[in-house]
Order: structure tokens, then C-alpha cells, then sequence
């Protein structure tokens, strides 16, 4: 019988099996932020067991809330900047080089294809864009991943998403992935890998990728996965050129973790986006997706564009286009976070930064901030966001708010009519 | 770590309670697990539920439905359920992350048919419903006032030794 993608990544990971069923990996990577992991260190230190089992491979960064808004967070920078400067972690990223975590982490090429990669963040399933098997953990998991290189999960059982057709202009990724969430349900994939693949995947950029693997825990997934390709390679290219003689032997080399032709599938689900229009949200669960055009009375009283979701340079340049010569309606307020630094300077040589602030959008420092109602943008009671993030649970981006998931397209289209709209109509 | 399972239910009848309504975001800025204490569920809107009420405060045991704690990977979710002295779920299905960190912790998440999921809701008719846990031989017993129900609950050899053991520190400790 073949073996998945995921299935082969486990194999060659494989430490322990204590029980049958139950994979013991070993970690390429254990990723860092500053909400889940202080609790972790001080949980090591309370156990007198204060260590790390190697500091390359351990990767932290001050992502949530910063700068800092206030004391305990302030702490909560401070314990995770002290522990990586006790143990030697040289890939620590504070204020002045930080950014979303899950946006940061693969653009300094920290992930690579068969990568086993955990972090205490449920999007981690993002890296998995890059053909690794990456899973969002608790602090638990975490610590023993910081400790020992470990996390123990059941067998990789695979869904197979088939992506075909053509996608219409103003259609992009996260409106692939807003419409497969619907198909499955906010728990369709429970315990199951999300195997992306398909012409349209193909087609994708790596910014595109990393948005359709990133939603995958909204269905429940461990991780959303896409075979390492070209694209992948030409990422990638800056950082494994002293790896390897070409291009072509890199891609001839992460071939190997492609999915055999007879491996098997718990489901599989074919969809043609041909048809497909701009998606949005509408109630409290990822999984109420409908079009932006059955929305589009609904009023915004914010656009938010940003996160690990939608924060990419390929997001910020198609929310331009539609922002480009317009402005935001009276009323609206609208809130941009470039993912990283590296992001922030291209959208500024790039002219991207001009056209949102003539728009009369705020641009903030790289930071998830008001994707999880925690700084930058937090909504009142009774407000609306348009917003490029991932998760539209009740009370997600401030209590009493709501939160409508969408393109970034979209987004700043809703925010140029101050009511939800799908950007074909502006 | 000699953790009693089981003890007064509470019940939950909704599928996909995430944990952002379990433990909402802006008190992850906390650092220790009992100062989450007062927080628990406080964003969960459901009828006949209330945060600060009695039923919460006296709840060894949650039953509910599909989905428990899907959303974000926090492990202050069962924190918040530890600290308030609930180290037993039941539920028909969990996401994933959450189900494991129950585990981790040494807690007990609970998988029930959704057939017995509805006898146990049932019961709660009869008024206070206890709960009494047989790790050993995976067996709960659910008591109303004027019936008891018994259910055979499966759980992997792992997740067994987990709770044996107090959690996944120090299981791994013991063997990596
Ligand atoms: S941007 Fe939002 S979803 Fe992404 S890591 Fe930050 S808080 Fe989580």
C-alpha cells in the first residue's frame, strides 16, 4: 500500500510507538510566541527542568501584543526574551524585526519540505504549505517539544482535496478555502490531514498556499499539507542554494515526500472552482460561508486587513488594486498590519502603504494585535469588521463584536461601500 | 498525581463550544493557571447557562455535545476547566488539540455515542446528576435522582497511561 504525504513524513520521523497507534515524532522545528510559551517555561522551571533539547532548532518570536500594550504582557515578552537568551536561541524576534509568527517564521526559510514542525498556536497547520507536517499544540506539547524534541499523535489519517477549474478574476485563495470549510463542516476534519492538491494549487503562489493550509484547523484538520514543487523550490531557492547543485536536484529531492499514487484516503472531495464567487461569513463559525453578494447590506464598521490569514505582500497588493484611487466610506475605519518587516518595507517601495493611507487606513507595526481582540483594533459591542482573518467566533476580535471572514479583495471593498460587497460590483 | 474522576454534571447542550467561550483571549495574558479561575465560560451565551452560577461552581463533570473546544490550540481551556476543579468531559466528539491537552494535563476527555450522550441529557429531568468514574475498568455511572445509567467509555492505551502517569511531562520525561 502507498503512503501519503503525510503518512511518509511520519515514517522518517519515527521515534516511539509506545502504544499501538500512537506515533512518537521527532521535531525539525518547535516554534515560539509569546502567549503559549511563557506558561511553558515557567511549568519547566517549576519542574527544575529548565532546558532545551536544541536551540537551532527552536525558533520565538514576540507576535501577539507588541509592543507591548501594558504590564502582564510586557511580562509575558520579557519571560520568553530572557529564556531565549538563557539558552542560546539565536532566532528570537523582538520589536524592530518581529511579526506574525506563522507569516515569519517560513519567509526567513525556517520550514522545509518533511518537516515535522510544532508550535502552541492551532494555525501552525500553515507550514504545511511548504510540504511539512506542521500542528498547532498546546502549551503541554510545547514543553515537551522544547525539552525533549518530541510530540506523540495518532496515524496521519489524510482527506484529499482535488481543486480543478479556473478561478474567475477578483477570486482567490481564501475564497477556496472559505467554500472547502463550508463542504466540511467546522469539524469535517477532526483528526484528519488536508491534503491540498489539484491544478489550482498548482497554480498558486507560496502566499497562496499558506493561505488555504492556514484555515485548515477551522475544519478541524491537524494540518493542511501541498506537495513541495517548483514554486516551492524557487521560495525556498535563497536559502537551500548551498544545499544542493540546481533548482532541478532540489525539486528531484523534495519529490520524494509526494504521496504514492495507491495511498489511501479517508475521503475524498473534488471541487471545481470555476463557478465559485467571493466568499464571506456570516453568523460565528468559519463553516457559515456564503457569497458576499447575499451579504451585501450587512454594514462594517471596520475593515481589518493582516494576519498569518491575509497579511502577505500578495493580499496587501490585491487590496490595493481595489483601493487604488478610492476611499474608505464616512464612517468606516479601516486597520492594515503588513505580517512582517520584510513585508512592511515591500509595501512601502512598492507604493502599497500610499494607496491605503490615501484611502484613510491606519497602518500598524507587524502584530496579530486585533485578530484575536487583544490590541490594535479591538471592536466595540454591537460593531462589524470585515476582516482577511481566519476565525469568526463570537466575541473574537472584542466582546459583542462580529467578525465577517473574507478576501483581502473583498475586504476593501466592503470598506469602500461600508457595507459587505463583493469587489466585482465597486 | 491521585486524581478523583467524576463527581456533580453540568450540562452543555450545544455542539462546537470553541475556546474562545471557554477561556475568551483577553485573559491569556495571564501566566498562571489560577488566576483564570473566575473566567471560565464567561463568553459562552446559552440558555439556562450562567457563567457565575451555582450549577458552575458546583461541577466536577461538563456533558455536551459535538466539537468541544475547537478553535485556538490554548491549553488554558482545560486550565480554566482544572482550576475550577472539573477534570472530567463528556462529550459525542472534541477537536483534536483540546482532546489532547485534556490528556496531557491527566484529565479525562470522554467519548460517548451520541445515543448515550442523549440518555445522559435526559437524565438531567431527575435534576442534579452525579457521575462516578471507573478508570480502570472505563466504565461511568451516571445517577439521577431516580435512575442510574452505566456506560462503557473506550480510551486508547496511551490516553490511559497519560492520565496514569499525570500527564504527558511526565510520561515523556520517564521514556525520552
Ligand atoms: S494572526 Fe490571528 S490567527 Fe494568526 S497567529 Fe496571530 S492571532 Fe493567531
Amino acid at each position: 500500500m502507498g503512503q501519503t504525504i503525510a503518512e511518509k513524513i511520519f515514517a522518517a520521523h519515527l521515534r516511539d510507538e509506545p502504544f499501538e497507534g500512537t506515533y512518537v515524532l521527532d521535531l525539525d522545528r518547535v516554534l515560539c510566541h509569546e502567549i503559549t510559551t511563557p506558561v511553558a517555561i515557567a511549568d519547566l522551571q517549576w519542574r527544575e527542568k529548565d532546558r532545551v533539547f536544541d536551540p537551532t532548532k527552536i525558533k520565538a518570536v514576540i507576535d501577539h501584543v507588541t509592543p507591548a500594550k501594558d504590564s502582564k504582557t510586557a511580562v509575558q515578552g520579557k519571560i520568553l526574551r530572557d529564556w531565549a537568551g538563557r539558552h542560546g536561541i539565536a532566532d528570537f524576534f523582538d520589536v524592530g524585526q518581529n511579526g506574525v509568527c506563522h507569516v515569519l517564521f517560513p519567509e526567513k526559510g525556517f520550514i522545509r519540505p518533511g518537516f515535522t514542525v510544532i508550535m502552541g498556536d492551532s494555525h501552525t497547520c500553515t507550514h504545511g504549505a511548504f510540504g511539512a507536517f506542521a500542528a498547532g499544540v498546546g502549551t503541554t506539547d510545547l514543553e515537551v517539544g522544547i525539552l525533549k524534541g518530541v510530540c506523540a499523535f495518532r496515524k496521519p489519517v489524510s482527506i484529499l482535496v482535488n481543486i480543478t477549474g479556473q478561478l474567475q478574476e477578483q477570486v482567490v485563495s481564501k475564497d477556496v478555502i472559505l467554500y472547502v470549510i463550508k463542504q466540511l463542516g467546522v469539524n469535517g476534519a477532526t483528526d484528519r490531514v488536508i491534503e491540498f492538491r489539484g491544478p489550482v494549487v498548482d497554480a498558486m503562489s507560496m502566499d497562496a498556499r499558506m493561505t488555504l493550509t492556514n484555515m485548515a484547523i477551522e475544519a478541524g484538520g491537524t494540518s493542511g499539507i501541498c506537495w513541495p514543487d517548483a514554486v516551492t523550490v524557487d521560495y525556498l531557492w535563497p536559502f537551500i542554494s548551498a544545499d544542493y547543485p540546481s533548482k532541478e536536484a532540489a525539486l528531484a529531492d523534495f519529490s520524494k515526500w509526494h504521496s504514492d499514487p495507491d495511498a489511501e484516503y479517508d475521503r475524498v472531495l473534488n471541487i471545481d472552482v470555476s463557478d465559485l464567487q467571493p466568499q464571506v461569513t456570516f453568523d460565528y463559525k468559519p463553516d457559515c460561508v456564503t457569497n458576499a453578494r447575499d451579504l451585501r447590506d450587512a454594514p462594517v464598521d471596520q475593515v481589518y486587513i493582516g494576519t498569518c490569514t491575509n497579511g502577505r505582500l500578495e493580499d496587501l497588493q490585491q487590496a490595493a488594486e481595489v483601493l487604488k484611487g478610492r476611499k474608505l466610506a464616512p464612517g468606516v475605519r479601516g486597520i492594515l498590519s503588513p505580517a512582517s518587516p520584510k513585508i512592511f518595507r515591500e509595501a512601502m517601495e512598492l507604493g502599497i502603504l500610499g494607496i491605503f493611507m490615501d484611502a484613510g487606513f491606519c497602518i500598524t507595526n507587524p502584530t496579530c494585535g486585533a485578530c484575536l481582540g487583544m490590541s490594535n483594533g479591538v471592536l466595540a459591542p454591537g460593531e462589524a469588521c470585515a476582516a482577511t482573518s481566519n476565525r469568526n467566533f463570537q466575541g473574537r476580535m472584542g466582546q459583542g463584536g462580529m467578525v465577517y471572514l473574507m478576501s483581502p479583495a473583498t475586504a476593501a471593498a466592503s470598506g469602500v461601500k461600508g457595507v459587505v460587497t463583493d469587489p466585482r460590483d465597486l | 498525581m491521585n486524581r478523583t474522576f467524576g463527581g456533580p454534571a453540568i450540562f452543555l447542550d450545544r455542539s462546537d463550544i470553541n475556546t474562545d467561550e471557554i477561556i475568551p483571549a483577553r485573559y491569556l495574558t495571564e501566566v498562571t493557571k489560577e488566576a483564570l479561575q473566575p473566567y471560565l465560560l464567561e463568553d459562552l451565551t446559552l440558555e439556562g447557562f450562567d457563567p457565575r452560577g451555582e450549577a458552575l461552581k458546583q461541577a466536577a463533570v461538563i456533558v455536551t455535545r459535538k466539537n468541544f473546544g475547537c478553535g485556538s490550540s490554548r491549553e488554558h481551556a482545560p486550565w480554566a476547566l482544572e482550576v475550577n476543579g472539573i477534570y472530567t468531559v463528556i462529550a459525542e466528539g472534541y477537536a483534536r488539540i483540546f482532546r489532547q491537552n485534556m490528556f496531557n494535563c491527566g484529565m479525562l476527555a470522554i467519548e460517548l455515542p451520541a445515543a448515550d450522550i442523549d440518555r445522559l441529557f435526559a437524565l438531567q429531568q431527575q435534576g442534579v446528576v452525579t457521575v462516578a468514574v471507573d478508570l480502570d475498568r472505563q466504565r461511568l455511572v451516571a445517577a439521577g435522582s431516580r435512575q442510574e445509567l452505566s456506560f462503557d467509555f473506550p480510551l486508547s492505551p496511551f490516553d490511559k497511561a497519560l492520565v496514569k502517569a499525570g500527564g504527558w511531562v511526565e510520561f515523556a520525561d520517564a521514556r525520552y
